[in-house]
């Protein structure tokens, strides 16, 4: 496909690198030059210098000819003009943009309409979205969704005197008396694929496949977490803790926010009465002791400065706190997270980028493609959803009766409403979701390929 | 200051009050009283000079309004007012000292209530028309009324400046409309007060009069008992009419706008009601002994409750021989006041409300230094700087109050006289307690007493900043 990708800033070259890899053809636009020879350097992309909300601009980089317009300057307004003006030019392009503006998010519906927009995405949004769904269920370090919510891959960590501790995984099911399948286990920072011999042991953490469902169950089960969280500081003001504060509210969980800067959490006050919001700084260890931070059931460290996340995630780890969750802007720091003592991670930029491909993967599924790929285990596996359609081979066969890849596990099959964890005489059908888990990356495309 | 954009003003405002007069000269000369149809004649001679005057010397300056000419010119146009509008009073020989005119005058037109006359059936038709009047047109506002016929650049300025409350805005983007529309409230609720009243047959001049003060939450009667010889229909008819005038009367537009949900939300309301129903129920318990009637007991608390927190001051009862809890109680609605955006005065409920939530967060921030909490009100955040103009008037209001309180004790009255009177003034509610109690007057107070009193019902009405900028040289630089 024809992809225009207007804005070259941290989301912009990473959609750009990723759609480049999966074979489209992407032209990027940008006002700054330098940025753009950058990418050029590094991408194999054409690019177009200028204004991309201008219709010059935009014919410059073919918009006529192109399948979708993607735009993510630093400005909400110009991402909205950027795409109404495409949509224009030409009828038939998708458009996608990034909208980051609190004041924004709730039209976001009637923006499709009025602006033709084919998606709006918000990073920040989807963050505190994600961060929700890990204090829901405290003790997963890391949720991954698939078909439509239906299916989940969970991580979990094996602690001293868990009952997880020494069990061979194939009476994993009798343990936690419900249907969950490892799919894959990190010890000692290698990914391993077990069978049902494998034994896990204290500090191993383990990769769920579970029927959403499911979940609350195999916590109990497991007796990972008791009790739920109902106090959460925030670390950092930002919009990401605007959202977030917003959705935990709503979840009945009480927030304290701490941010530094003055006018922000005037601000902040204003717009969530029910959160307290402090001002001071997040890096004083004895202003989140003052305000309470023994007491909080989670921390979620949300500075626009990485380092000072790190810093003070760890300080609550050692402190005590039961759930600790950092943003990382920046993804390669997340290596050295796993040698720290650090859990829940979250990314806004790669969520960004996640669900922008996850939707030019749709655009094209009529070939087949995946509907979404998810790195899991520290990005050692990939776990990638496929829509099962009439020509796909095997369907209707038990699965014991097909050879596929080795390096492949069939994870869930959905139907309907319906999530199973495949055994031997488990078949799928056209309309159903298979989640496949896979260790060699970029090497599934299509589901077709999991055969051998 | 820009002295001619000032003059302008005050000779319309003149000449519409020689209008205003007309009708109270057609009453004197319908009931041939001459005496009062002289003090009328001449005092709409002295104004419509005075306005014409005024009108040609300026009639060069443009109707253009800073904050500072705003201010002034309110705070200048209700002393005009009341100096020439008490007129009549003195040339007709019915209140023949000036200050006692001036203090009945401004009395009326700060729809205080508190009058230094004592044999009031004396007094003729036009004038008890007139008085009763004054509370009508000094209670929606003057200016106001003005505003929507004559058309000025920052007249927002004026409104603000007249209009009660710590928040002032227009309800629609044209001044004009907006005028007209508080104004068309105002006549249909007081037109649908007279249809009660009248139906409860009482006399047509009696009602109009009646009216008048219940709709500009005055408190004048035609009768030296105020309402205490009127049935139980018109007394709670009254009542009634006396807590909606005492209502916002942007809420009333959005009842208008059929958005009944925010009207019953509003918290200053709630408030409001909240105390009404506590006060009556104190008073209810502690004055059961004296009617021995439950009906009776109720009726009065509700009438002298509404009364007073509206600021009217009309009368059912002596309350001054009630129990001293029940005055008490009296005392500390006169300091509440009703709500922002009425006819009445005082401190106003969301005044106390806003006070109330800023005592609250002080406290957490005793415990909490770093938190920073944001003070809301009906579910928007309040500005600081709001909150900062609600603290200065309160500061204000306090020192006000204990000045004139100290002034006033000069006469020797009782510590409960002097007290009363001035909180009664101050927020324009009519009667005090003991010496200028309902069946008591101020006229016994002397004339320096009566000026500081005439000042207080001034600042009180316009909340206190028009007429304190009015002190200061630097006001009155031509610039």
């Amino acid at each position: 496909m024809n992809i225009i990708i207007a804005g070259d800033g941290n989301v912009g070259s990473s959609i750009a690198k990723q759609l480049s890899k999966e074979g489209h053809d992407i032209t990027l636009v940008d006002s700054d030059g330098s940025v753009l020879e950058t990418s050029l350097e590094k991408i194999d992309v054409i690019s177009v210098k200028g204004n991309c909300a201008s219709m010059a601009v935009l014919r410059q980089a073919k918009v006529e000819s192109a399948d979708l317009l993607i735009a993510a300057t630093g400005a909400d307004e110009v991402n909205l003009l950027c795409c109404t003006t495409a949509h224009g030019m030409n009828p038939n392009i998708h458009t996608i943009a990034r909208i980051r503006n609190p004041e924004y998010t709730d039209q976001i519906y009637e923006m499709h309409d009025i602006f033709g927009l084919s998606l709006a995405v918000n990073p920040e949004r989807q963050t505190a979205v994600e961060i929700e769904r890990l204090l829901k269920y405290p003790g997963f370090l890391q949720r991954d969704t698939f078909a439509k919510g239906r299916a989940e891959i969970v991580e979990l960590r094996v602690d001293e005197g868990s009952s997880l501790c020494d069990l061979p995984l194939k009476q994993l099911n009798a343990t936690v008396k419900c249907n969950v399948l490892v799919c894959a286990v990190i010890r000692g920072g290698e990914t391993v694929t077990p069978n049902g011999d494998f034994v896990l042991s204290e500090g191993d953490r383990v990769f769920f496949t579970a029927p959403t469902n499911n979940l609350a169950k195999l916590l109990k089960n497991l007796k990972v977490i008791t009790r739920r969280v109902k106090r959460v500081m925030l670390v950092g003001g930002g919009r990401v803790s605007y959202y977030l504060a917003q959705l935990l509210l709503k979840d009945g969980m009480s927030v304290r926010i701490i941010e530094d800067d003055k006018e922000r959490c005037r601000v902040l006050a204003e717009s969530l009465p029910e959160a307290e919001v402090f001002c001071g700084n997040g890096a004083d260890r004895s202003v989140l002791e003052y305000e309470g931070l023994s007491e909080c059931d989670a921390l979620v460290t949300l500075t626009s400065v990485d380092e000072l996340n790190m810093i003070v995630s760890l300080r609550a780890t050692a402190k005590g706190v039961p759930t600790v969750i950092t943003k990382l802007n920046n993804v390669e720091n997340r290596t050295i997270i796993d040698s720290l003592s650090l859990r829940s991670v979250v990314c806004p930029k790669e969520l960004c980028c996640e669900s922008i491909v996850r939707y030019v993967r749709a655009m094209q599924n009529q070939s087949g493609a995946a509907i979404s790929v998810h790195a899991i285990a520290d990005g050692q596996a990939e776990a990638v959803e496929f829509l099962v359609e009439k020509d796909t081979p095997n369907c209707g066969i038990p699965l014991k009766n097909i050879r596929t890849r080795d390096d492949v596990l069939i994870s869930s099959i959905t139907s309907g409403s319906k999530t199973v964890i495949p055994n031997g005489e488990s078949t799928f059908a056209a309309g159903d979701i298979v989640v496949i888990v896979t260790g060699g990356r970029g090497s599934i495309r299509q589901l077709k390929d999991i055969f051998d | 200051m820009s002295y001619k954009v000032l003059g302008r003003f005050i000779g319309r405002i003149l000449f519409l009050e020689a209008l205003l007069m007309v009708p109270a000269l057609l009453i004197s000369l319908f009931n041939s009283e001459n005496a009062a149809v002289k003090g009328f004649l001449i005092t709409i001679g002295i104004i419509i000079a005075v306005s014409v005057i005024l009108m040609i010397l300026c009639r060069k300056a443009q109707d253009s309004f800073r904050a500072k000419e705003g201010v002034v010119c309110v705070g200048i146009s209700w002393l005009v007012l009341s100096l020439l509008g008490c007129l009549p009073f003195c040339i007709s020989g019915e209140i023949p000292s000036y200050v006692d005119a001036l203090f009945e005058m401004v009395s009326g037109f700060t729809t205080t209530g508190a009058s230094i006359v004592t044999n009031i059936e004396e007094l003729s038709k036009g004038i008890l028309y007139w008085r009763s009047f004054s509370h009508w047109v000094g209670g929606m506002g003057v200016l106001v009324f003005l505003l929507a016929f004559v058309p000025a650049d920052g007249s927002v300025h004026l409104l603000r400046a007249e209009s009660p409350g710590p928040e002032v805005s227009k309800l629609v983007p044209k001044m004009k409309n907006s005028s007209l529309i508080l104004y068309t409230m105002y006549i249909v609720l007081s037109v649908l007060n007279l249809i009660f009243l009248l139906a409860g047959k009482m006399p047509l001049f009696d009602a109009v009069c009646t009216v008048f003060g219940t709709a500009g939450t005055g408190g004048f009667g035609v009768r030296a008992d105020s309402l205490a010889s009127y049935s139980p229909y018109l007394q709670t008819v009254t009542a009634v009419f006396m807590l909606l005038f005492g209502m916002n009367f942007g809420c009333f537009y959005l009842l208008v706008l059929k958005r009944v949900k925010s009207f019953f939300r509003d918290e200053e309301l709630r408030l409001y009601i909240g105390i009404i129903i506590g006060s009556v129920a104190i008073i209810a318990v502690n004055i059961y002994s004296i009617y021995g009637n439950i009906w009776d007991t109720l009726r009065h608390a509700f009438f002298q409750v509404s009364s007073i927190i509206t600021t009217t001051g009309f009368v059912t009862t002596d309350f001054n021989l009630w129990p001293s809890l029940s005055k008490a109680v009296l005392l500390c609605l006169m300091l509440v006041g009703a709500c922002a955006g009425s006819t009445g005065g005082g401190f106003k409920c969301v005044r106390l409300l806003l006070v109330l939530k800023g005592i609250r967060r002080s406290i957490q921030k005793i415990m909490h230094p770093r938190k920073v909490i944001a003070i809301r009100n009906n579910d928007t955040a309040v500005d600081e700087s709001t909150m900062d103009g609600v603290n200065a008037y309160l500061a204000t209001y306090a020192i006000i109050l204990v000045i004139s309180f100290l002034l006033v004790s000069v006469d020797g009255f009782s510590v409960e006289t002097n007290v009363s009177s001035v909180l009664s003034c101050f927020n324009n509610i009519g009667p005090g307690l003991d010496t200028t109690g309902p069946t008591g007057s101020f006229a016994p107070y002397s004339v320096f007493s009566k000026i500081i009193l005439i000042i207080d019902m001034l600042a009180g009405r316009l909340e206190i900043f028009p007429i304190l900028a009015l002190l200061p040289l630097s006001t009155w630089k031509k610039s």
